[in-house]
């Protein structure tokens, strides 16, 4: 199983040289279950196409015999298990990249195997894949895991899928045992929408029809596995076809004589003197130059990092889409789309997380999920959020439209990833499927008194003074005085409590996480709309999640939202128990109440903070008045 | 009419991409620039991605006062080419406590000049991002590290809690106090970068191409006197035709016999050699899984 270089190496190293800078690339995901022999035939890869260097194959061997499961023999698989605990477990849990290379192609494969973390690694590692390998155990056939990992490549899009029947060893390299399990894969593969499959009997273990054709079967008249991985075309190159796109990464400003737009080209190719439209200002303009550090080009092309500049001053920033002019995408802020949950904390519907799409990052809020996708089966399952990886149809918000395409159309403007907007951990992957139609029939109406003039009129400015803090913290008390404070300056306000808010408006919510920040919202839209009205709205909740509060403060005008911490110690606020809340919370009387067994999440930077143990509420009350009236 | 990319034009767009990102993203970003052959790299593929301007941060020398002669002079080279603010740091402890290979073993050594010296230096400046050289091909615990890889106040990395990548679409969120490594050449290998290197006509420290260079062996490697603080203890350096394949702290630096005194020719031994180009890495020796444990103390 020795590798011998190519002669051109030692012979004409130049010439060899030349020829290897026309590769191309190819990222490639592996799929299967953990004893389908995934990290044997990866290993058999790399050790096959001569990755494998002497000290790594003697620290291989050494290990086969302490930790190996295949006796003397060497096991390639603990070449691929790269982590200290994985090995100690026998499992990998991550997803792994590899890399190796022929004479025509470099390969970069990802490795993401485990159990129940699966859908989200898997998903993970399509996303960037040009082909699938399905791997099935020949003695096993088509497993519910097999059609789950076809399911997910088919979901992320890969458009080549390979299924290579493994461990044909086992069953005597038996062309009726490999038809079979062609002919079943075919059938599920045409139901779940793959087109393409191509279709190799294999042995990782002993290298049969890996990189060379093996002679066990010469009833197969196919490819390689690597012979068939180097024909597959590339998806940047499908991507060139496609209407010109360009998310703008970052403005390029070294001087005043130079404004430059650099980013990857999404897809399409592009010119000087195309005509162009910046998204979403919608002003028109043409490239003037392709500007690189080697020169001007002619041309540049999907998956290529360029510079542009225009040949018009226009609004163009980063998140701005500079688009073919005659063929734009569509602008959206309410859509459908297929998404996969990948935090530990469920999927909360109404929460205000961060959407990155391409270069743009907007607030959007997912409301309950349409359905959730039982993975093994593909029915629809009702429910009311997605656990860790669930897989979902929900509809969603941005709080900014969103320049986009349909996910079908393209990755790069159709999948984003939602994060958490406290521990900024990426919680959520989606593929947009369409923008709903109610976001394209509902526009603005402009009005003519504008929120200014509504204010002007009161001979005041807007302004939300939003209380926040622990229950018995003292924000009702302060709030009442700050609004008898303000009346008395001939000042228009309105006072909106969280009792009396639960009392009407928001009386079907209760205490849940998600009904809480439900009430939130609620509230939120309904001081934006005193607040165009040119009030200054008092509220007093205990909004106790930031995200909930960051979501008001974006929809006020900036300047407008002053978030105001009323500060007093748990042991403070429980010690005084107006209500006698604390009490029965104490007693397991009360549920999900905040600070006993619902968190509450402190202000990082409030306008103002007003600590209840140093001042009364009556100073509290002055100062909040002379700090907003000045 | 299809234009096919090479893999090499596909690594650099992904690579500018990455560069690019995290100067958007982040509000003090720096570059972590050792000298070597990934590092000249890296540095010209920013240049690439913010021409005509040139890279917006500074590059960053974590020092061990150990390297090698020529690295210290490419080191100035560089920096002033590329028309970037070079700034270097000494561990001052590791300094105050006369902290060297010798005396003290490579893993002190690279634990408080390197991994302590980073740690400061990365606090001192406030910086919130910082790229690094490392390739996923280079050892087993880096297949599996993200791009854009998270590190808490402590600068330490959880191998459990990494960041899902999907697409092209990086999180380079973090809050006060925690901050990003980011390693816009992850998906190069050894031989992608002496390629491109050759493409591209990178300048490199000619410790990489082989000439006659005294040695002694030490610790069981070949290793080249290159000032007078070496310990010969009797022994006499011999002039033996050598080349380094990786580049750090000279004792710490095995050298390889060669007669490859060009690129191409390093490349062909390369292509060649039957051994993995960290085996001349002194550090990686220390235990299995050392790399990992190091990176979860906040290492590179």
């Amino acid at each position: 199983m020795s590798f011998t270089p190519d002669p051109l190496i030692a012979g004409d190293i130049t010439a060899y040289l030349a020829g290897q800078a026309a590769k191309s690339l190819l990222r490639v995901i592996t799929c299967g279950s953990v004893d389908d022999g995934k990290s044997t035939l990866i290993g058999r890869l790399l050790y096959d196409s001569k990755q494998i260097f002497d000290d790594q194959l003697s620290a291989l061997e050494a290990d086969s015999k302490r930790v190996g499961t295949q006796g003397q023999a060497i096991d390639f698989a603990l070449l691929v298990d790269g982590l200290a605990a994985e090995r100690e477990q026998g499992i990998t849990i991550d997803v792994a990249y590899r890399f190796f290379a022929t004479d025509k192609a470099k390969f970069i494969i990802a490795d993401c195997p485990g159990h129940e973390q699966y859908t989200r690694n898997m998903v993970t590692g399509a996303s960037t894949a040009d082909a699938a390998i399905v791997l099935v155990d020949a003695r096993k056939g088509v497993l519910t895991q097999t059609r789950r990992h076809s399911y997910l490549a088919r979901l992320i899009g890969i458009r080549h899928v390979v299924l290579a029947v493994n461990k044909m060893d086992l069953v005597g390299f038996d062309q009726a045992v490999f038809d079979t399990i062609v002919a079943d894969y075919r059938a599920f593969a045409a139901e779940i929408g793959i087109e393409d499959v191509a279709t190799v009997p294999i042995s990782g273990l002993g290298g049969d029809n890996i990189t060379t054709l093996s002679a066990q079967t010469p009833w197969y008249s196919g490819p390689t596995l690597l012979g068939w991985l180097e024909a597959v075309e590339v998806a940047t190159e499908a991507d060139q076809g496609r209407p010109f796109r360009l998310p703008v990464q970052w403005v390029n400003r070294p001087n005043l004589d130079f404004r430059g737009f650099a980013g990857t080209i999404a897809s399409g190719h592009v010119a000087p003197g195309d005509a162009v439209r910046i998204l979403p200002s919608g002003r028109t303009t043409s490239i003037a130059r392709i500007v690189t550090l080697d020169g001007d080009r002619d041309s540049a092309v999907a998956g290529e990092a360029v510079t542009l500049t225009l040949a018009d001053e226009v609004d163009c920033s980063r998140g701005s889409v500079i688009v073919a002019a005659s063929d734009p995408p569509q602008v959206a802020d309410q859509f459908e789309a297929t998404l996969v949950w990948m935090a530990d904390e469920a999927l909360l519907p109404g929460r205000s997380y961060l959407l990155k799409l391409g270069t743009q990052t907007v607030a959007a809020t997912v409301q309950t999920p349409k359905y959730q996708i039982n993975v093994n089966t593909l029915e629809h399952v009702a429910t009311k959020t997605l656990e860790l990886n669930a897989i979902g149809v929900v509809p969603l918000t941005t709080a900014a439209p969103l320049v986009f395409e349909p996910y079908a159309d393209s990755r790069e403007l159709g999948g984003f990833i939602l994060i958490d907007r406290q521990s900024n951990a990426t919680v959520g992957a989606g593929m947009i499927n369409f923008a709903l139609r109610r976001s394209q029939n509902i526009h603005l109406q402009a009005t003519d008194v504008t929120r200014e003039a509504h204010a002007g009129l009161k001979n005041q400015r807007a302004a939300v003074l939003w209380l926040t803090g622990l229950s018995g913290a003292g924000k009702s008390t302060i709030a009442n005085l700050v609004e008898k404070r303000l009346h008395r300056m001939n000042r228009h306000t309105f006072l909106l409590d969280g009792d009396n808010v639960r009392h009407g408006l928001n009386k079907d919510l209760g205490f849940t996480d998600a009904d809480r920040i439900e009430n939130i919202r609620r509230v939120g839209e309904v001081a934006r709309l005193m607040a165009d009205a040119g009030l200054i709205v008092i509220t007093a909740f205990i909004s106790p999640f930031r995200a909930e509060r960051q979501m008001v403060r974006d929809m006020m005008a900036p300047g407008e939202f002053w978030e105001i911490h009323v500060d007093t110690p748990l042991a403070e606020a429980e010690a005084r128990d107006v209500k006698g809340l604390y009490k029965k919370a104490r007693a397991g009387e009360l549920k999900n109440f905040t600070g006993i067994d619902s968190p509450y999440e402190a202000p990082e930077a409030p306008e103002m903070r007003i600590d209840t143990t140093a001042m009364s509420a009556e100073d509290a009350a002055r100062m909040i008045v002379e700090r907003l009236i000045g | 009419m299809t234009v096919r990319l090479t893999h090499l034009q596909r690594l650099e767009a992904e690579s500018i991409h990455i560069l690019r990102e995290t100067v958007a993203e982040t509000e003090r970003p720096v570059m972590l620039y050792s000298i070597g052959k990934d590092s000249a790299v890296m540095l010209h593929l920013a240049k690439k991605a913010f021409y005509p301007a040139p890279p917006p941060f500074p590059l960053l020398h974590v020092d061990t006062t150990w390297k090698f002669r020529a690295m210290y002079a490419l080191r100035e080279k560089a920096a002033r080419d590329a028309g970037m603010e070079l700034l270097v740091w000494q561990n001052p402890d590791a300094k105050a406590a006369g902290i060297n290979p010798f005396d003290h073993g490579s893993a002190v050594h690279t634990d408080l000049w390197k991994t302590q010296g980073l740690k400061q230096a990365l606090d001192h400046h406030g910086f919130d991002a910082a790229f690094g050289g490392a390739r996923r091909d280079e050892e087993k615990s880096r297949a599996k590290e993200r791009v854009f890889s998270f590190r808490d106040h402590n600068h330490r990395w959880d191998p459990k809690a990494q960041r899902p990548e999907l697409w092209r679409l990086y999180n380079a969120r973090a809050n006060r106090g925690e901050s990003m490594r980011v390693f816009p050449i992850s998906n190069w290998t050894e031989l992608d970068i002496w390629q491109y290197i050759h493409q591209e006509n990178i300048e490199i420290v000619d410790l990489y191409l082989s000439a006659p260079r005294p040695v002694v062996e030490h610790g069981g490697l070949l290793i080249m006197v290159d000032d007078e603080r070496f310990p010969l203890d009797g022994r006499v350096p011999e002039m033996k035709s050598v080349r380094f394949r990786t580049l750090g702290c000279y004792p710490l630096s095995g050298a390889v016999e060669s007669n490859a005194t060009t690129l191409p020719e390093v490349i062909q031994e390369m292509l060649l050699t039957t051994t993995s180009e960290r085996q001349g890495r002194a550090i990686d020796h220390d235990q299995a899984a050392s790399m990992e444990k190091k990176k979860q103390e906040g290492y590179f």
